[in-house]
């Protein structure tokens, strides 16, 4: 019992880590990213295969979250220039081509049987052995990524980023190349989104296609709309909330043909609800309020 | 030789079926301006709806079967609209992008569970011709038959209807139309219905031509999508060039990369296209109904 609620509390920051990385390019910036699954599944990959050919863990670690900048880079060269429905689309396609590749390129990839024996993580020569050594990790990575997210969204960049979500134009209006600002959120949160993916790799030790669907991605999507866009307290709240409610669905005893898409349906529809009757989410994003001069 | 012609034929049919797709979703966006991410999963409830009244116990021909559906998803179009795009219509733009989303994935989830995730077909008897060097089956007749005979409908309905007057107006410009004294709200239910319409018909032939899945949605938005790129979001005729390309240039493609990568070649076109020429082919400045910045 207690190996399931340590490993469920792995993936919780697991999952975490990537709704802060959802909740930077979508929630803060407003673009609409349905790649998700597939920077997840490129850190998860590359960090594996460099584990497997010999690289030191964290080294492996640092490459898959560079494999991952670089496909966000490739993706977003074309498309930020336009407008955010471009982008949707594109990575909704690439999330299905990544995992194409993932699936087909066989040789490399282990087709859809994925890759099996991933080295476990070692940091300067000690092996994390345990689930507990291991979600300790994890905790603490996903305490770095926080507060680094929080120093950055605290800043002037940080801002420029609401203000192109809220009105591009009138931040280009004001000077800012706002391009150059989307470029860096995207790059940011996919190399996340990569972290996310080496340290799932990492711990589960066996990684194939079926891992990074475009469900995943769609998960997180109801996470941060429900966290509260754009408020990273808020997304780690609700990723526990639904990483262990999703568990609770697996008790009710239907079986698995029936009780994944039922799944589907429900936080389908709670989506649906949450976008219409809950926009902030239920912990809206905090506003920094201004005294009126002259009060 | 005689492979290309073969190749050029499945191309068209294919091309045809995508253009079918690529019209409600450039329709839809023409009028709201959003891209309405479940328009493959509800050509998927269409060609599913097909399946369902053909092989269950109602038996139904397979004529009356596809107008059943049509106008089942249709209705279904209508509904989608009212319940998850309506209440959002001057929500920020993520708002109904990601409602459309959940809409997809309660679609397929919803069919998953009501027929199955097993592949299925709809086991329609045909015959194959042959012309010269090429092979075409009755189906693949009917398909390119009924998706030209679909578009010429929509072309006249759009240039010679009051109805397409409407439509037209709306796309250019919602408030100002409401202003004239248009029922928008009327006609934004006309496009969905119209737009899911063409869905079903294209899932259906889609289905006749090759087979179904509930996850065949995902790869129809995909696809379309690069259609309407190609031809210019909100060009309804651009989309229908663009389905034909997308179709031919998938086709042809096998003859020279692997079929497992067939589907990815939408995609790459779709990359391409926004590279070189993001206002698609036909599009202007003055139609690109502000899309681009």
């Amino acid at each position: 019992m207690t190996e399931i609620v340590l490993h469920l509390l792995i993936i919780v920051a697991i999952y975490a880590i990537l709704s802060i990385s959802l909740n930077l390019m979508t929630g803060t910036t407003g673009l609409f990213n349905l790649g998700l699954a597939s920077f997840y599944g490129l850190g998860a990959y590359s960090s594996a295969l460099l584990a497997k050919a010999g690289a030191p863990f964290l080294a492996a670690l640092l490459g898959g979250i560079i494999i991952s900048m670089l496909m966000a880079l490739l993706i977003s060269l074309p498309t930020l220039q336009l407008v955010g429905d471009y982008l949707a689309v594109v990575t909704m396609g690439l999330g299905e081509i990544t995992r194409s590749v993932f699936k087909n390129w066989v040789d490399l990839t282990g087709g859809f049987m994925g890759l099996r024996n991933i080295p476990k993580a070692s940091l300067f020569g000690y092996q994390l052995q345990s689930r507990m050594e291991y979600l300790i990790f994890a905790v603490v990575v996903l305490i770095l990524t926080y507060f680094f997210m929080e120093r950055l969204l605290g800043s002037p960049f940080g801002r420029v980023l609401r203000a192109v979500r809220e009105d591009e134009m009138a931040a280009q209006a004001i000077g800012k190349n706002t391009f150059k600002f989307k470029l860096w959120s995207m790059l940011i949160g996919s190399g996340i989104a990569g972290l996310a993916g080496a340290l799932f790799a990492h711990y589960i030790g066996v990684i194939s296609p079926a891992d990074f669907v475009m469900w995943l991605t769609f998960f997180i999507f109801l996470i941060i709309m429900f966290g509260g866009l754009g408020n990273n307290l808020g997304a780690i709240v609700a990723t526990i909330l639904f990483v262990l409610g999703r568990e609770g669905l697996r008790f009710v005893g239907l079986p698995a043909s029936i009780s994944a898409p039922l799944q589907q349906i429900l936080f389908g529809l709670l989506l649906i609800f949450a976008t219409i009757y809950l926009p902030k989410g239920l912990i809206p994003e905090r506003t920094q309020r201004v005294k009126p001069v002259g009060d | 030789m005689d492979v290309l012609l073969q190749l050029i034929v499945n191309g068209v049919i294919a091309g045809g079926n995508y253009a079918l797709a690529a019209i409600g979703y450039t329709m839809v966006y023409g009028i709201l301006k959003f891209i309405n991410f479940a328009h493959g999963s509800v050509a998927m409830v269409g060609a599913y709806a097909a399946f369902v009244l053909a092989t269950s116990a109602l038996h139904v021909p397979m004529v009356p079967a596809f107008f059943l559906a049509v106008l089942f998803t249709a209705v279904l179009g209508v509904l989608i609209e009212k319940a998850a795009y309506k209440p959002l219509r001057y929500a920020p733009k993520l708002a109904p992008l990601t409602t459309a989303v959940a809409v997809s994935f309660v679609l397929d989830a919803a069919v998953m569970i009501l027929v199955g995730t097993e592949i299925k077909t709809y086991a329609v008897p045909f015959e194959v011709y042959s012309i010269g060097p090429v092979f075409i089956t009755s189906i693949q007749v009917i398909v390119i038959v009924a998706s030209l005979v679909l578009m010429v409908g929509l072309h006249l309905l759009l240039s010679r209807t009051r109805l397409g007057k409407a439509i037209r107006a709306v796309a250019d410009d919602l408030d100002l139309s409401e202003v004239a004294g248009i029922n928008t709200n009327f006609t934004i239910s006309a496009v969905f219905a119209i737009g899911s319409a063409l869905a079903a018909a294209s899932g259906i032939l889609i289905g006749l031509d090759s087979n179904l899945q509930p996850t065949m949605g995902f790869l129809i938005t995909v696809k379309a999508f690069a259609a309407v790129v190609l031809g210019g979001l909100g060009n309804v005729y651009g989309a229908i060039v663009g389905g034909f390309i997308i179709g031919l240039v998938e086709n042809l493609g096998v003859w020279y990369i692997p079929p497992v990568w067939k589907n990815s070649i939408a995609f790459g076109i779709l990359i391409l296209g926004l590279l070189i020429r993001p206002t698609g082919l036909f599009g202007s400045k003055d139609n690109t109904g502000g899309v681009l910045q």
